[in-house]
């Protein structure tokens, strides 16, 4: 069997139409209820791009609303920390980076156009990339690490694990979702229910999310990344306000544990240390980031070359970036989205990240599925 | 960027393992997040790390709760 077959199931087009007349049904019996609206955030950039792409908005009755959340760690970078990746590349230190974070503007440019007139830059799949390519040469080379829970514990156990050539520092820009969510939920919202990211889970374990459900008494469902793993969330959302039930449900089990990935958890504490961090555009959240641990200082770029950029611009213009991340407006919101805001031509981050909300949406048409429910009747499907 | 992409395992090697992704797409990638993976194993891959493996006995139960889905909704 190949992953091929391991994921067909949770496309089927058969359960999809089974789970979908079951929303239906709910989803009229809660407006009975008095629910107008029913607003279910998801954070994970991955999740946007399955609803979008399979067109899945579509399919749901008009008064559920799913709204992307804080789900594409490059969107949030601070523009400070891209204009420290790009002095680096500029001073003749070779930058490593994910492909994704490559075209994202800094304050002026970005890592591709610094590129473009010489700086250093090279994209990597990985931080075991990284590492091969520091090995082959004595020059200077930083690893600009961007990321969530997913990503940050593999830069974490080759650090503890003392692999990390003598000519490789780390330009630390890793953020936490947990807090992010918390922010969201701490403020005034409208929100019904939370689809928590699995892959994020899949490190921090399924019960991260329990304060979802207990403090703040919001139906929370942990998902996989399939067309039926979402439509399952929504439903399990739905089935719960039906109830008036606020719980945790691991929809995605086959994946996430409730305690995590232990073995991953103890390279993060051991590695790094968490600190209040700044997201583009949003502002300070606090503990929502990554820094060394002191043991580890001799690995931090912007000690090793003393980078400091004191002004930043993170927003241009009226983008709306930071209110999309947050779940406040949608691209359409934005006067630029689609006319001078392009994935070739992008202005804020959303608009490069293969899970920039701006981009999948301009990519795949999720700005049409408004005017498609008017267009075409999708009861009974 | 937190995409996930399931693999099986082909080889193990000092925290290196060999993956194939179907479709005759190989790679090797770090697997020192789940150390004590096999070969036969399926798993996510997610930037050059295997994050988790994927539970046969999870992912048996989450089949049939789809399989009784489909059941009661005809
Ligand atoms: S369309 Fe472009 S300018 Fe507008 S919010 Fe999105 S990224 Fe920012």
């Amino acid at each position: 069997m190949t992953h091929l077959e391991l994921t067909k199931p949770f496309q089927s087009r058969e359960l999809a139409k089974a789970i979908v007349k079951k929303i239906n049904k709910l989803s009229v019996e809660l407006s009975k209820k008095g629910f107008e609206k029913i607003n279910i955030m998801h954070v994970c950039g991955t999740h946007e791009h399955t609803i979008t792409y399979y067109g899945l908005r579509a399919l749901l009755p008009e008064n559920i609303n799913v709204i992307a959340g804080p789900g594409c760690p490059v969107c949030i970078v601070p523009a400070r920390e891209i204009d420290e990746a790009i002095k680096l590349a500029k001073e003749g230190i070779r930058i490593f980076t994910y492909g994704d974070m490559y075209r994202v503007p800094g304050s002026y440019e970005g890592l591709s156009q610094a590129k473009a007139q010489g700086a250093r830059v090279t994209i990597v799949y990985g931080f075991l990339d990284a590492i091969r390519l520091a090995q082959k040469s004595e020059e200077e080379t930083v690893f600009f690490g961007v990321g969530f829970e997913t990503t940050a514990p593999t830069t974490a156990s080759f650090i503890v694990n003392n692999k990390v050539p003598k000519n490789l520092s780390i330009l630390m820009s890793y953020r936490i979702t947990v807090p992010a969510v918390e922010y969201i939920l701490s403020a005034p919202h409208n929100l019904n229910g939370i689809i928590c990211p699995g892959h994020v889970s899949t490190i921090i374990g399924a019960g991260a999310w329990s304060f979802i459900s207990e403090k703040y008494e919001l139906p929370t469902v942990v998902a996989g990344f399939e067309p039926i793993d979402v439509l399952l969330a929504i439903l399990y959302i739905l089935e719960q306000l039906i109830n008036g039930k606020a719980e945790l449900i691991n929809e995605y089990k086959r994946v996430v544990k409730w305690e995590g990935n232990q073995v991953a958890k103890k390279y993060l504490s051991e590695a790094f240390m968490v600190a209040d961090r700044d997201w583009r555009g949003i502002g300070v959240i606090p503990n929502s980031g990554w820094l060394l641990n002191d043991k580890y200082d001799y690995l931090d770029a912007r000690e090793k070359f003393n980078v400091k950029i004191d002004k930043w611009i993170d927003i241009k213009g009226s983008c709306k970036c930071a209110d999309v991340v947050l779940g406040r407006a949608i691209p359409t919101d934005c006067p630029y989205f689609g006319t001078s805001c392009t994935p070739q031509h992008p202005i804020g981050a959303c608009m490069v990240s293969s899970e920039g909300t701006c981009s999948i949406w301009y990519k795949y048409g999720g700005h049409m599925i408004r005017k498609m429910r008017k267009d075409i009747n999708t009861e009974g499907i | 960027m937190c995409l996930g992409i399931p693999a099986k395992v082909l080889e193990v090697n000092d925290n290196i393992a060999l993956v194939d992704y179907g479709g005759g797409v190989k790679k090797k990638v770090d697997c020192s997040l789940v150390p004590d993976i096999k070969p036969g194993e399926y798993v996510i891959v997610h930037a050059g790390a295997i994050i988790e493996r994927i539970s046969k006995e999870d992912y048996e139960e989450t089949m049939k709760i789809l399989m009784e889905l489909l059941k009661y909704s005809k």
